[in-house]
């Protein structure tokens, strides 16, 4: 079963909101063309966002991109976009899932949600990432993710457009890897 | 959070103590809703939990309905119901009596979002909404026709979108916080108690809506209702998914034939 290859695999998830964009293209390019670790990456966007950001990260980076499909395994070589107004959840057997359930933090897709969902799943082969925002989604996840062995990163609040999303997880889930964007995909690409 | 062992356990019980089959449902979602009713209902530990969920049924009649997703709204996703408008609803328009299957209908919004449309073609009088969901509680909030005041601006843009040209106003009375919508529009409704997970087909239909209720299911559970909605639709009938969902893991979709304009309906072959 293809589905069971998978166990074992690593997955990062980058969350972030307002400002996160700009960090994003930064982080994204700089990843190594034969990055073998899928990733996963929650934003904050409107529900009437089009292709528009899949197009623009594609444009930006040599690995493949995609809106994530209910039911897909993540493969390696991919970067996979929470599609507008779903959840997506990790299940343990390397697929994603779609949820429509309430908004978190008055968001669909949720970080904390994401983050919470994989971090039983993926354990210390988790690395979760969050950056620029204006709200707390994602802070509190962190620590989740920290208790299952995971590594947690945030975009030094003093670089982020805005720092109240990293200053919250750095509050929260006491994370300690604090980095500019250039510098978190230098860590990305030694994992 | 509830390990995985432990909620495999907990479907198994559920099955031998109130016949209800969770097995199929997708784990994640449901880890996630447990794990929160867990929290919410300060329970001292898992035992207790399950112990007063085994001998308390109403306890586990509302356990169900916090752990399955009844969030919806009304016309959902406006390009959908564009298309409902222009290009199914003439169709439907061409049988002397219309018999349309909401499965999973939660709190009803998108039931009354569709007799709105049969009632701007003309088409309500000769019309059945059939209804079901496995809650009693939300069938009851969807039978009441009621919904929160607060929500109409963002359905009111919905229909718009969808192609709307009356006032969505006119179609409900605001009270208090709430917006009760028109007797006439539920006159043709039927609200039932079924289970996808479980039950048999119960009548034929033209129009079968099942939206952003497959994701919750395995792959062999969403095979297993897609088959249900195959033999409960008529031929040349419209099966209508959730804007993530397809007809994979089903073996019918041989059978079937999505829009050209790719919204998730497909019209089953004569």
């Amino acid at each position: 079963m293809a589905q069971k290859q998978v166990t074992g695999r690593r997955l990062i998830i980058i969350g972030g909101s307002s400002g996160s964009l700009e960090a994003l293209m930064v982080i994204l390019p700089a990843l190594r063309k034969d990055f073998t670790i899928p990733v996963l990456i929650v934003l904050h966007r409107s529900i009437s966002a089009d292709n528009g950001l899949r197009d623009l990260i594609a444009s930006r980076t040599s690995l493949q991109v995609k809106e994530a499909d209910e039911k897909e395994i993540l493969l390696a070589g991919w970067i996979y976009l929470a599609p507008p107004d779903f959840h997506v959840l990790l299940e343990e057997d390397g697929t994603a899932s779609l949820d429509v359930s309430e908004k978190i933090h008055y968001s669909r897709p949720s970080i904390d949600v994401s983050f919470t969902s994989a971090a039983p799943v993926y354990r210390q082969h988790l690395t979760a990432v969050l950056l620029s925002g204006a709200n707390s989604d994602g802070a509190a996840a962190m620590r989740v993710v920290k208790e299952y062995g995971g590594n947690n990163v945030v975009q030094d609040p003093a670089e982020a457009m805005v720092s109240y999303m990293p200053e919250q997880a750095i509050l929260l889930a006491g994370v300690k890897t604090v980095l500019p964007a250039n510098q978190i995909a230098v860590l990305l690409n030694r994992l | 959070m509830i390990e995985s062992d432990d909620l495999e356990k907990l479907l198994e019980n559920m099955v031998q103590w109130y016949g209800y089959d969770f097995t199929g449902y997708a784990r994640a979602s449901l880890k996630r809703r447990v794990d929160s009713f867990y929290s919410k209902g300060k329970h001292t530990s898992l035992a207790e939990m399950q112990n007063r969920l085994s001998n308390d049924p109403a306890y586990f009649m509302h356990f169900v309905e916090e752990i399955t997703v009844n969030v919806t709204e009304m016309f959902r996703d406006a390009g959908f119901y564009k298309t409902l408008r222009e290009q199914i609803i003439p169709v439907l328009a061409t049988y002397p009596f219309i018999r349309i299957w909401h499965a999973g209908c939660s709190t009803g919004e998108e039931v009354y979002s569709m007799a709105i449309l049969l009632k701007e073609a003309g088409l309500l009088h000769k019309s059945i909404l059939y209804a079901t969901d496995l809650n009693q509680g939300v069938l009851a909030k969807a039978k009441s026709g009621i919904f929160p005041g607060a929500a109409m601006q963002q359905y009111s843009e919905n229909y718009i979108r969808s192609g709307g040209t009356a006032d969505f106003s006119s179609y409900y009375t605001a009270n208090y916080n709430n917006a009760k919508f028109d007797a006439e529009l539920s006159a043709k409704m039927i609200f039932s108690s079924h289970n996808l997970a479980a039950d048999a087909s119960f009548n034929e239909f033209q129009l079968i809506l099942c939206r952003n209720v497959l994701i919750y299911f395995d792959n062999v559970l969403q095979g297993r209702v897609l088959q249900l909605f195959d033999k409960s639709l008529d031929s040349l009938g419209f099966l209508a998914l959730g804007s993530k969902e397809s007809l994979r893991f089903s073996g019918i979709a041989s059978h079937y034939k999505q829009l050209d304009n790719k919204e998730k309906i497909w019209r089953k072959n004569r």
